[in-house]
């Protein structure tokens, strides 16, 4: 694992797999003289190329397969397919069926942020390998996470038939709507959860955090009226605001030889999507909840350290979880379950906000319905510059600390960003050379 | 194993290949169950769920995703070397996957489709089952697996029963959830009959056709019982409900279109368009 080349007086620190984050990964870190010169994420994930195996299929089986990108976030996939494709057939989904959609994307929240917080990140803060090993002394509160991720996971599976790779959403709409009493079945249990997120927020915000605080560039959406899931425009920290059709002429994707994942850029610099972005971007849309728990905690925003990222999950579960409440009190039966579709060819773009962030989608579809073209630009993609970014300036207070514990450390701040490198492409293994004195 | 502290809890190892992590996060949705499965189990290796990750021997091995890189044909040796029972979860470990679909493409194509520098991509033609590289002891199928099916498997792997789960098509079990049959009363291209049991028959409930995510029935493969009838069922696709070739090539060339008599199938229509 750890070795040093004497010949060249260098001096090299590697860590196979980075754990806890959704895919594979490596990290690459060269240190000279005892300054950081370079820092590369290196996803070895193998590549899938859905999007060369989207070309020819038609338009109906896309919310199938892009699912497929990701099991944590596949109703992320399919909203972002389905908004692209109905702006191609000039198609606006509306009323109960866009609050369905909304109500469905709430579940995947709940269900993966409650994942990261509880499973996967947590374990840092505590000192414990995995939140399995915690629940040995923390019984209660692991119980209490993955009681909060099932009530995620039971609204994604009663809309969705499934929590993973739901089966129900489809361009237009859905296959099948819920009962008005199906709704309310679920409305205890999310009670209860709605109490458990209150308990979480506290939880986290209790935390020892690392003084850090990178001076980010955020991307979000943001709508006027809502607090962003389906649609919104780009908004940037720095005032720019675009609509998502717009999206490719400022970001752009460029490929690095030691990734089988795209990095994303804006105007050539690093940026930094997903629930600390979205939470900076749209505290005026936080219900008088989420804010009274805001001010009980002392959480300042906006939030600027990286680590606080656990902080933005937990609120956000709370605010998905009030979301649902609402949506499902108003909820009446729409009169179609979707949409009639008149297919046309065209381009569409969308981007929603999956648990990690903005994902953007476009289609090139023809007369037939059929995909002639497709580009996803996933979360993580997008966060990448951004996470070698902030190990450059995390890694100086760490260099006078044994290999072992640099590269444990680097891990803690790679998984502040929930990184899914199944979407992104995946293998987190962590290599650190040192040149000269360290 | 009725007490763990009799006996040595076995080793259990949770390896990815290429996938979409899926399966594993089944294994997490356990919830509850997924604390006792921490108590009966020592999870050796999981690194998706825990830092603590130790070297093999392994007494189980639950394997995701498919093999597509010239690494991972060599690392699955060595996982089968380390492993007494290795069992595949899911579609892309037992069938290829999805990102099987590049069996039928041109892998230098697909890389200057996604990729500015296809020459940094280093990735097989194909995308291939466990089966095909290592002898594999039992197959859970499923695009995602069923989180019942997978803890039913461990128990039974556990407590020394013979692994077995049922294999039939999902009409059966769609039939006795009183769904209304999509075929007969939507006119939709329902792969249901032709489908390996085990989802619930979800997509009927919520009104939609099967897509055959957990592959073909019993006896398509290996085994006693017949390759279900996908030849009759894609007449009925074309004839009856009005498919043009290249739909019903589609229904088959899916989640699971890597193994026969889905693959077979496909190729069929694929001469007829």
């Amino acid at each position: 694992m750890t070795g040093k080349e004497e010949a060249r007086n260098t001096r090299t620190i590697a860590v196979d797999l980075v754990a806890r984050v959704e895919g594979e990964g490596a990290l690459r870190v060269t240190v000279k003289d005892g300054t950081v010169q370079d820092v590369e994420l290196r996803i070895f994930e193998p590549p899938r190329f859905f999007e060369a195996f989207l070309q020819g299929r038609h338009y109906s089986e896309v919310p199938d397969i892009v699912a497929r990108i990701c099991g944590i976030c596949p109703v992320a996939y399919q909203m972002s397919a389905v908004h692209a494709i109905e702006q191609v057939f000039g198609l606006h989904v509306d009323g109960a069926l866009r609050d369905l959609r909304r109500l469905l994307y709430c579940g995947e929240w709940i269900e993966s942020h409650a994942l990261h917080v509880y499973l996967l990140q947590a374990p840092d803060f505590l000192g414990y390998d995995s939140g399995i090993a915690m629940a040995k002394d923390h019984p209660a509160v692991v119980t209490r996470g993955l009681r909060l991720k099932k009530a995620g996971n039971a609204i994604m599976t009663l809309l969705g038939g499934r929590s993973v790779h739901p089966v129900s959403v489809k361009v237009g709409g859905f296959s099948r709507v819920p009962l008005r009493s199906e709704l309310n079945g679920l409305k205890e249990e999310l009670l209860w959860a709605r109490d458990a997120a209150i308990e979480t927020v506290r939880w986290v915000a209790d935390f020892d955090y690392p003084d850090f605080m990178p001076d980010y560039t955020y991307v979000a959406l943001h709508h006027p009226d809502e607090y962003p899931f389906n649609e919104g425009q780009v908004a940037v920290s720095n005032g720019l605001q675009i609509s998502t059709t717009e999206f490719e002429q400022h970001f752009v994707e460029h490929q690095v030889s030691y990734s089988t994942a795209l990095h994303c850029t804006l105007q050539g610099t690093s940026y930094l999507v997903g629930p600390l972005a979205r939470l900076n971007s749209n505290q005026d849309h936080l219900t008088p909840l989420v804010q009274q728990v805001l001010a009980d905690t002392r959480t300042v925003m906006p939030l600027r350290n990286p680590f606080h990222g656990i902080i933005a999950r937990s609120v956000e579960i709370l605010y998905a979880l009030e979301e649902s409440l609402r949506l499902i009190d108003r909820y009446e039966p729409p009169p179609v379950s979707a949409l009639p579709v008149v297919v046309r060819s065209g381009t569409g773009m969308a981007c929603t906000e999956a648990p990690r962030g903005i994902l953007y989608h476009r289609y090139q579809v023809d007369g037939d319905g059929v995909i002639r073209e497709a580009k996803i630009v996933p979360p993580t993609s997008q966060n990448q510059s951004r996470i070698e970014q902030d190990l450059r300036l995390f890694l100086p207070r760490l260099l006078q600390l044994p290999d072992q514990e640099v590269a444990l450390a680097c891990e803690r701040v790679i998984r502040c960003y929930d990184p899914c490198i199944s979407c992104a492409t995946h293998f987190l293994n962590l290599e650190i050379t040192r040149e000269g004195v360290a | 194993m009725s007490n763990p502290e009799l006996r040595q809890r076995p080793r259990l190892a949770v390896i990815k290949f290429a996938s979409c992590d899926g399966c594993q996060l089944s294994i997490l949705n356990l919830e509850e169950d997924l604390l006792a499965l921490g108590q009966a189990l020592d999870i050796a290796y999981f690194p998706e769920a825990s830092s603590d990750m130790r070297a093999g021997p392994y007494d189980i091995a639950l394997v995701e995703g498919s093999i597509t890189t010239a690494e991972d044909a060599h690392r699955i040796l060595s996982v089968r070397q380390q492993t007494k029972v290795l069992i595949t979860i899911g579609a892309c470990a037992t069938a290829g996957g999805i990102q099987a679909l590049r069996n039928w493409g041109d892998i230098e194509a697909y890389k200057q489709a996604v990729y500015p520098r296809p020459d940094y991509i280093q990735s097989l033609s194909t995308s291939t089952p466990i089966s095909e590289h290592v002898h594999v002891d039992f197959e859970l199928w499923g695009c995602p697996i069923e989180k019942g099916q997978l803890l039913r498997v461990i128990t039974d792997l556990v407590g020394g029963v013979q692994l077995r789960l049922p294999a039939d098509s999902v009409c059966l079990e769609c039939k006795r959830r009183g769904n209304v049959c999509v075929v007969v009363a939507k006119g939709m291209p329902c792969l249901g009959p032709v489908t390996r049991t085990g989802c619930g028959a979800i997509c009927p409930a919520m009104g939609r056709d099967c897509y055959g995510c957990f592959g073909p029935s019993e006896g398509a493969r290996k085994g006693p019982g017949l390759p279900p009838n996908t030849t009759s069922l894609a007449k009925h696709f074309h004839d009856e409900l009005q498919l043009i070739p290249v739909e019903v090539l589609r229904r088959f060339r899916g989640i699971n279109g890597a193994v026969d008599p889905f693959r077979n199938e496909s190729t069929v229509w694929e001469n007829k368009g």
